[in-house]
């Protein structure tokens, strides 16, 4: 999981040089400044999903099948919002700016950057919910922790380059 | 071919039916036979990117030709070196990886066998979408079109208003679905070198060709991943209207060139990694001595590796970025010969006083020393910005790559192949028509790339379909489609070596070469297993401890 998150890493800060360098540069449309609203509440979602990823984890290390499942229902809950809230914000984008990835290189590479991001965190939830159908079905116990814990660096890894695109799109791309 | 059978006398076994062994191999997991599988379906590819080259060759034979039409010179060029580059020697160094790293480690198998058959499978079906192309692909000039933009699909030719239709397709996908399989074996040699290693081996007692893995799998995953974003990032500009590459609305060409060339330039040097490797292997065993400076090699190596990542814009020098930018990139460009120099005063070291036997492996590899060092100085040559200006895009950079390519690269895999073949088969491949093979290939290949570089000093263009008369260009020209011509004929022995060894080749037994490392312990081949019991190593020639039992490495490491 090291390796592949090493691998993603490279292609997100490629998105990321992307975006840095055509900030500013965009010939016509709305800017960052008219359009974006910075995602604090959905923001937070993410980054406490890995909170309870994390502590969902340390149950199942202990053998607490309770306190796993919900912490790792909580997690899927948390990382659904998030991806809600994406998609609430691209709608307001769309049909109230009229920003798409077609209309400019801040649409270019704003949808791009963001995009691949959320379609990341939604094979993450993909993976977590096998993970949760396995959970309910009594199928996971205290032996396959390790393999619980590859996937929840996976979702750290998620959340790190959140942070990491957070900053870029709404604090320094303005 | 994986499992090491015992005749019992008086038995009769019935054999398999063909199509058992056919699924076994479709659903194979082992190391051993994946590696076989890359190989085999590189070496196909390498036959049909050579008959590419033929092609080209014999259109630029004499000048005003017109064997094959313009837009089909542009396809041939295109596909010839897409094809040799991700489709010939990725995967046929990945299937030498499968096959040696676990061996060599004292491993039973990689440490994700299911991931390694899927990256096998996702790079082959990745090959044959971008052959289906010919077939099923469109573009400008009527149905049924490869790619034509070269192998770089620079911006905006690759942009839909200048390639419609969809041969550019064909070729970001089928990069796309095989960049993700080399990303998934670059994981699997990583994690095995790292965790998978038999007691006693250390990092510092691996084999050379282990640390060199290492590295090439760690740049594998820096490297390829770039060339992912982009070619993301031009269907995005193709099909739903981003601008990334578009200069009207404001994007920039120059920017590809930057992403592709930072996966381009460690992309040329994780290509060479695994040939060093093999040449740091054969050549000791060949001169009877172990390394010289085994310590340096591997920093070496590793400094490699990463100045390599830094070096990308010497490939734009002549596109006009400013003079600190050149500056850097042409110091970077210097700085990286220097562990490479330092790679090559150590192979000479340990020939150095070592009782050399001129076999073939060993021949391939000498071949290498010499002309990796020749190609490594025109690289330097055409460091110095202002020589570039003259010399981009000419005949001479073609010269030079291929020489890294084919003199330097593709002679250390010959060397390894007739190193390794024993192993893999059980059989030692003929003597004779290897020593065939390398003179006619020798021959051929100086015909061709020394000549070549005239041209190109003389100002001949790269991916020119034709050429006027009277420039001083035909007889050069000539004489570079003789050689090519020669080192196919060179390549149709080794293949016919190939094939005739298997069946009549003498038997290898484990250890033909009198070797050190891991691999030889076993028997040829090895069973599916690869280890009885997991070997205890104390040094880094396990087997002359073995063998040397009053004189072992451990006690001098």
């Amino acid at each position: 999981m090291a390796g592949l998150i090493i691998a993603e890493s490279a292609i997100f800060t490629i998105f990321v040089v992307a975006y840095l360098f055509y900030v500013g540069k965009s010939l016509t449309g709305p800017t960052p400044r008219e359009v974006l609203e910075t995602p604090i509440f959905y923001s937070i979602c993410l980054l406490s999903s890995s909170l309870t990823v994390h502590y969902a984890g340390k149950s199942l290390q202990r053998g607490e099948r309770g306190p796993f499942l919900s912490l790792w229902s909580l997690t899927i809950l948390l990382g659904g919002l998030f991806l809600f809230g994406t998609g609430r914000e691209w709608h307001r984008l769309i049909y109230e700016h009229g920003l798409t990835i077609s209309t400019n290189l801040f649409g270019t590479t704003y949808y791009s950057l963001v995009g691949l991001h959320a379609f990341h965190v939604t094979v993450g939830m993909i993976m977590l919910v096998i993970v949760a159908i396995f959970a309910f079905a009594n199928r996971i116990g205290k032996e396959h922790s390790p393999r619980v814990e590859v996937l929840s660096l996976y979702w750290h890894f998620v959340d790190v380059v959140w942070v990491v695109v957070f900053t870029v799109v709404y604090v320094l791309g303005r | 071919m994986s499992s090491n059978a015992i005749t019992i006398p008086g038995t009769r076994v019935e054999g398999k039916p063909w199509v058992e062994t056919l699924h076994e191999w479709v659903t194979t997991v082992d190391h051993k036979r994946l590696g076989i599988l890359y190989i085999i379906y590189a070496l196909g590819f390498l036959v049909v990117g050579g008959v590419e080259a033929l092609i080209i060759r014999i259109q630029l034979m004499h000048s005003n030709n017109d064997f094959v039409s313009p837009q089909v010179f542009n396809r041939l060029f295109t596909m010839h070196g897409t094809t040799m580059i991700f489709f010939v020697v990725m995967p046929i160094m990945f299937g030498f990886a499968n096959y040696l790293v676990p061996l060599m480690v004292g491993a039973r198998d990689m440490a994700f066998p299911r991931l390694n058959a899927f990256s096998f499978w996702l790079s082959a079906f990745g090959g044959l979408l971008l052959y289906f192309s010919f077939l099923g692909g469109s573009g400008l000039y009527g149905a049924g079109n490869a790619p034509d933009v070269g192998w770089w699909a620079y911006a905006p030719l690759g942009a839909q208003a200048f390639s419609p239709g969809h041969s550019s397709d064909y070729w970001t996908l089928s990069l796309l679905v095989s960049g993700f399989g080399s990303i998934g074996t670059a994981i699997n040699i990583i994690a095995t070198i790292l965790c998978m290693r038999c007691p006693g081996m250390k990092l510092g007692r691996m084999p050379l060709v282990v640390w060199l893995y290492l590295v090439m799998g760690g740049m594998v995953l820096i490297a390829i991943t770039p060339l992912s974003a982009a070619q993301i990032m031009l269907l995005i500009d193709r099909y739903l209207g981003g601008h990334f590459f578009d200069t009207q609305a404001g994007g920039s060409a120059v920017l590809w060139m930057h992403f592709f060339w930072i996966f381009g330039h460690p992309e040329v040097y994780i290509l060479v990694m695994p040939a060093f490797a093999f040449t740091s292997e054969i050549i000791p065993v060949f001169s009877r001595k172990p390394i010289f400076g085994y310590p340096a090699m591997v920093a070496a190596s590793v400094a490699i590796g990463l100045v390599s990542t830094s070096v990308w814009a010497h490939h734009m020098f002549s596109v006009g970025m400013n003079s600190y930018a050149n500056s850097f990139f042409a110091i970077t460009t210097m700085a990286v010969g220097i562990p490479t120099g330092i790679k090559i005063f150590n192979w000479i070291g340990t020939m150095w006083g070592g009782r050399i036997q001129f076999k073939v492996p060993m021949l391939f590899c000498l071949g290498f020393l010499f002309q990796f060092l020749i190609a490594g100085l025109t690289g330097i040559i055409q460091g110095t910005v202002p020589v570039d200006w003259q010399l981009t895009l000419s005949y001479f950079v073609v010269a030079h790559f291929h020489y890294v390519i084919v003199g330097g690269i593709l002679f250390a895999l010959f060397g390894a192949f007739y190193y390794w073949y024993p192993k893999v088969t059980g059989r030692m491949l003929s003597e004779r028509l290897g020593k065939w093979h390398f003179w006619l290939f020798l021959i051929g290949f100086h015909l061709t790339f020394d000549v070549m570089h005239i041209p190109g000093l003389l100002g001949m263009p790269r991916r020119i379909y034709t050429y006027e008369p009277g420039r001083g260009w035909d007889t050069l020209n000539l004489i570079v489609s003789i050689g090519a011509f020669i080192q196919a004929v060179a390549i149709l022995v080794f293949v016919w070596n190939l094939i005739v060894s298997y069946f009549k080749g003498a038997k290898a037994g484990n250890d033909p070469w009198d070797a050190w490392t891991l691999e030889w312990s076993t028997s040829s081949p090895p069973p599916a297993y690869n280890f009885a019991t997991v070997p205890v190593v104390a040094s880094r020639r396990p087997l002359w401890d073995v063998k040397h039992p009053e004189d072992p490495d451990s006690q001098y490491e």
